[in-house]
Protein backbone atom coordinates (compact mmCIF):
# COMPACT_ATOMS: atom_id res chain seq x y z
CA UNK A 1 0.00 0.00 0.00
CA UNK A 2 1.40 3.05 -1.11
CA UNK A 3 1.19 6.62 1.09
CA UNK A 4 -0.43 9.56 0.19
CA UNK A 5 3.29 11.03 0.17
CA UNK A 6 4.75 8.25 -2.36
CA UNK A 7 1.29 8.77 -4.66
CA UNK A 8 2.26 12.31 -4.43
CA UNK A 9 5.56 11.77 -5.18
CA UNK A 10 4.86 9.51 -8.13
CA UNK A 11 2.61 11.82 -9.45
CA UNK A 12 4.77 14.53 -9.70
CA UNK A 13 7.55 12.53 -11.72
CA UNK A 14 4.53 12.01 -13.94
CA UNK A 15 3.38 15.20 -14.54
CA UNK A 16 7.01 16.64 -14.80
CA UNK A 17 7.58 16.45 -18.67
CA UNK A 18 4.78 17.92 -19.48
CA UNK A 19 4.57 21.24 -17.23
CA UNK A 20 4.67 24.80 -18.12
CA UNK A 21 4.75 26.30 -14.73
CA UNK A 22 8.03 25.19 -12.78
CA UNK A 23 6.75 27.38 -9.66
CA UNK A 24 3.26 25.81 -9.80
CA UNK A 25 5.52 22.45 -9.81
CA UNK A 26 7.96 23.08 -6.95
CA UNK A 27 5.50 23.98 -4.83
CA UNK A 28 2.80 21.28 -6.21
CA UNK A 29 0.25 20.15 -3.21
CA UNK A 30 -2.97 17.82 -3.35
CA UNK A 31 -4.94 21.43 -4.40
CA UNK A 32 -2.91 22.20 -7.42
CA UNK A 33 -4.53 22.42 -10.32
CA UNK A 34 -2.78 20.43 -13.93
CA UNK A 35 -3.93 23.31 -16.34
CA UNK A 36 -4.58 26.14 -14.43
CA UNK A 37 -0.91 25.90 -12.25
CA UNK A 38 1.52 23.67 -13.95
CA UNK A 39 0.26 24.81 -17.38
CA UNK A 40 -0.30 21.60 -19.01
CA UNK A 41 -1.90 21.36 -22.23
CA UNK A 42 -4.90 19.35 -22.81
CA UNK A 43 -3.12 17.09 -25.22
CA UNK A 44 -0.54 16.21 -22.43
CA UNK A 45 -2.83 15.48 -20.13
CA UNK A 46 -3.88 12.61 -22.16
CA UNK A 47 -0.37 11.73 -21.72
CA UNK A 48 -0.48 12.01 -18.17
CA UNK A 49 -3.16 9.79 -17.33
CA UNK A 50 -1.94 7.22 -20.14
CA UNK A 51 1.29 7.35 -17.79
CA UNK A 52 -0.70 7.24 -14.49
CA UNK A 53 -2.17 4.03 -16.66
CA UNK A 54 1.34 2.52 -16.81
CA UNK A 55 2.04 3.22 -13.63
CA UNK A 56 -0.50 2.27 -11.26
CA UNK A 57 -1.85 -0.62 -13.62
CA UNK A 58 -5.23 0.43 -13.56
CA UNK A 59 -7.43 1.93 -16.63
CA UNK A 60 -8.82 5.27 -16.42
CA UNK A 61 -12.11 5.67 -18.50
CA UNK A 62 -13.70 9.07 -20.21
CA UNK A 63 -15.91 10.07 -17.05
CA UNK A 64 -12.87 9.63 -14.81
CA UNK A 65 -10.88 11.71 -17.60
CA UNK A 66 -12.83 14.44 -17.55
CA UNK A 67 -12.12 14.53 -13.60
CA UNK A 68 -9.17 14.56 -13.62
CA UNK A 69 -8.29 18.13 -13.28
CA UNK A 70 -6.08 18.17 -9.65
CA UNK A 71 -4.03 16.83 -7.69
CA UNK A 72 -6.31 15.58 -5.62
CA UNK A 73 -9.43 14.61 -8.23
CA UNK A 74 -5.88 12.50 -9.49
CA UNK A 75 -5.30 10.97 -6.14
CA UNK A 76 -8.77 9.75 -5.47
CA UNK A 77 -9.23 8.01 -9.14
CA UNK A 78 -6.03 6.36 -8.92
CA UNK A 79 -7.25 4.99 -5.33
CA UNK A 80 -10.68 4.00 -6.64
CA UNK A 81 -9.31 2.58 -9.18
CA UNK A 82 -6.69 0.29 -7.17
CA UNK A 83 -9.41 -0.77 -4.83
CA UNK A 84 -11.29 -1.85 -7.67
CA UNK A 85 -8.55 -4.31 -9.18
CA UNK B 1 -14.74 4.55 -46.58
CA UNK B 2 -12.21 4.69 -49.67
CA UNK B 3 -9.65 7.10 -50.75
CA UNK B 4 -11.83 9.72 -52.02
CA UNK B 5 -13.97 9.74 -49.10
CA UNK B 6 -11.34 10.15 -46.53
CA UNK B 7 -9.95 12.95 -48.45
CA UNK B 8 -13.59 14.72 -49.17
CA UNK B 9 -13.74 15.11 -45.34
CA UNK B 10 -10.53 16.93 -45.42
CA UNK B 11 -10.39 20.49 -44.15
CA UNK B 12 -7.80 21.70 -46.77
CA UNK B 13 -7.78 22.32 -50.33
CA UNK B 14 -4.82 23.41 -52.53
CA UNK B 15 -2.41 24.52 -51.79
CA UNK B 16 -2.82 23.26 -48.75
CA UNK B 17 -3.93 19.66 -49.20
CA UNK B 18 -1.15 17.10 -49.24
CA UNK B 19 -2.97 14.14 -49.95
CA UNK B 20 -3.56 12.57 -53.57
CA UNK B 21 -4.42 8.99 -52.52
CA UNK B 22 -4.94 7.03 -49.73
CA UNK B 23 -3.70 3.26 -50.31
CA UNK B 24 -4.58 1.48 -47.45
CA UNK B 25 -6.00 1.72 -44.29
CA UNK B 26 -7.26 0.57 -41.01
CA UNK B 27 -8.22 0.79 -37.17
CA UNK B 28 -4.08 0.69 -36.87
CA UNK B 29 -2.28 2.04 -39.55
CA UNK B 30 -2.72 3.78 -43.04
CA UNK B 31 -1.09 4.84 -46.29
CA UNK B 32 -0.85 7.78 -49.10
CA UNK B 33 0.86 9.48 -51.11
CA UNK B 34 1.44 12.59 -52.82
CA UNK B 35 3.23 14.30 -55.70
CA UNK B 36 4.86 17.46 -55.21
CA UNK B 37 4.49 19.25 -58.16
CA UNK B 38 6.94 21.42 -59.91
CA UNK B 39 4.43 24.50 -60.06
CA UNK B 40 4.10 24.82 -55.94
CA UNK B 41 4.45 27.85 -54.83
CA UNK B 42 7.21 27.48 -52.12
CA UNK B 43 9.90 26.04 -54.74
CA UNK B 44 10.09 29.81 -56.06
CA UNK B 45 11.17 30.67 -52.35
CA UNK B 46 12.93 27.55 -50.67
CA UNK B 47 15.30 28.00 -52.44
CA UNK B 48 16.00 30.88 -54.67
CA UNK B 49 17.39 28.96 -57.69
CA UNK B 50 17.20 25.90 -56.15
CA UNK B 51 13.72 23.93 -55.10
CA UNK B 52 13.92 21.69 -52.45
CA UNK B 53 10.39 20.78 -50.54
CA UNK B 54 10.43 22.36 -47.07
CA UNK B 55 10.89 20.17 -43.92
CA UNK B 56 8.05 21.68 -42.76
CA UNK B 57 5.83 21.00 -45.92
CA UNK B 58 7.29 17.25 -45.59
CA UNK B 59 6.05 16.88 -41.91
CA UNK B 60 2.65 18.82 -42.53
CA UNK B 61 2.18 16.16 -45.21
CA UNK B 62 2.91 13.33 -42.93
CA UNK B 63 0.84 14.56 -40.62
CA UNK B 64 -2.55 15.21 -43.19
CA UNK B 65 -2.14 11.33 -44.39
CA UNK B 66 -0.69 9.90 -41.02
CA UNK B 67 -2.94 11.78 -38.24
CA UNK B 68 -5.69 13.52 -40.34
CA UNK B 69 -6.58 11.17 -42.77
CA UNK B 70 -6.35 8.29 -40.09
CA UNK B 71 -8.01 10.20 -37.78
CA UNK B 72 -11.00 10.45 -40.03
CA UNK B 73 -11.61 7.02 -40.75
CA UNK B 74 -11.08 6.11 -36.95
CA UNK B 75 -14.02 9.29 -35.89
CA UNK B 76 -16.15 7.14 -38.81
CA UNK B 77 -15.37 4.17 -37.29
CA UNK B 78 -16.91 5.38 -33.89
CA UNK B 79 -19.39 6.55 -35.90
CA UNK B 80 -18.49 10.10 -34.80
CA UNK B 81 -20.02 13.39 -36.69
CA UNK B 82 -17.49 14.18 -39.70
CA UNK B 83 -18.95 17.64 -40.50
CA UNK B 84 -18.20 19.28 -37.38
CA UNK B 85 -14.63 17.65 -36.68
CA UNK B 86 -12.19 19.63 -35.58
CA UNK B 87 -8.26 19.05 -35.89
CA UNK B 88 -5.05 20.32 -33.95
CA UNK B 89 -1.99 19.83 -34.13
CA UNK B 90 -0.15 18.95 -31.19
CA UNK B 91 3.44 17.49 -31.21
CA UNK B 92 5.83 16.71 -34.08
CA UNK B 93 9.13 15.35 -33.60
CA UNK B 94 10.64 14.15 -37.05
CA UNK B 95 14.19 13.71 -37.90
CA UNK B 96 15.04 14.25 -41.96
CA UNK B 97 17.47 12.08 -44.05
CA UNK B 98 17.26 12.86 -47.66
CA UNK B 99 15.75 16.07 -49.66
CA UNK B 100 12.82 15.65 -51.60
CA UNK B 101 12.83 17.26 -54.89
CA UNK B 102 9.81 18.79 -57.54
CA UNK B 103 8.08 16.18 -58.88
CA UNK B 104 8.71 13.55 -56.86
CA UNK B 105 5.69 11.43 -55.66
CA UNK B 106 6.01 10.35 -51.94
CA UNK B 107 4.55 8.13 -49.92
CA UNK B 108 3.78 8.12 -46.24
CA UNK B 109 3.00 4.92 -43.39
CA UNK B 110 1.55 5.67 -40.53
CA UNK B 111 0.77 3.55 -37.46
CA UNK B 112 -0.97 4.38 -34.71
CA UNK B 113 0.52 4.00 -31.05
CA UNK B 114 -2.82 5.29 -29.06
CA UNK B 115 -6.00 6.87 -30.17
CA UNK B 116 -7.59 8.00 -26.80
CA UNK B 117 -9.36 11.09 -24.99
CA UNK B 118 -9.77 12.20 -28.35
CA UNK B 119 -5.77 12.21 -29.08
CA UNK B 120 -4.00 10.38 -31.38
CA UNK B 121 -0.61 9.56 -31.81
CA UNK B 122 1.28 8.29 -34.61
CA UNK B 123 4.48 6.79 -35.73
CA UNK B 124 5.25 8.36 -39.15
CA UNK B 125 7.43 7.02 -42.00
CA UNK B 126 7.76 8.90 -45.48
CA UNK B 127 9.54 7.26 -48.56
CA UNK B 128 10.78 8.41 -52.13
CA UNK B 129 9.83 6.83 -55.14
CA UNK B 130 13.00 4.32 -54.62
CA UNK B 131 11.53 3.51 -51.40
CA UNK B 132 14.33 5.25 -49.34
CA UNK B 133 13.51 7.20 -45.98
CA UNK B 134 13.11 10.81 -46.11
CA UNK B 135 11.72 11.41 -42.98
CA UNK B 136 10.43 9.65 -40.08
CA UNK B 137 9.00 10.56 -36.39
CA UNK B 138 5.93 11.19 -34.37
CA UNK B 139 3.45 13.57 -34.98
CA UNK B 140 0.09 13.48 -32.62
CA UNK B 141 -2.82 15.75 -32.50
CA UNK B 142 -6.26 16.18 -31.01
CA UNK B 143 -9.65 15.05 -33.16
CA UNK B 144 -12.80 16.00 -32.06
CA UNK B 145 -16.10 15.71 -33.82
Amino acid sequence: MRTNEQMISDLKEIVKPYIQNQHGFDSLTEETDFINDLKINSANLVDVVLDIEDKFDIEIDNDSMDKMLNVKAALEIIETKLSEK
Amino acid sequence: MNSEEIISYLPYSAPFLFVDKIVSVGAKSITGTFRFDESLDFYKGHFKENPVTPGVILTETMAQIGVVSLGIYLVKTEGGDLQHVQIVLTSSEVDFYKPVFPNETVTVKSTQEYFRFNKLKCYIELFNEKEELVCRGKIAGMIKS
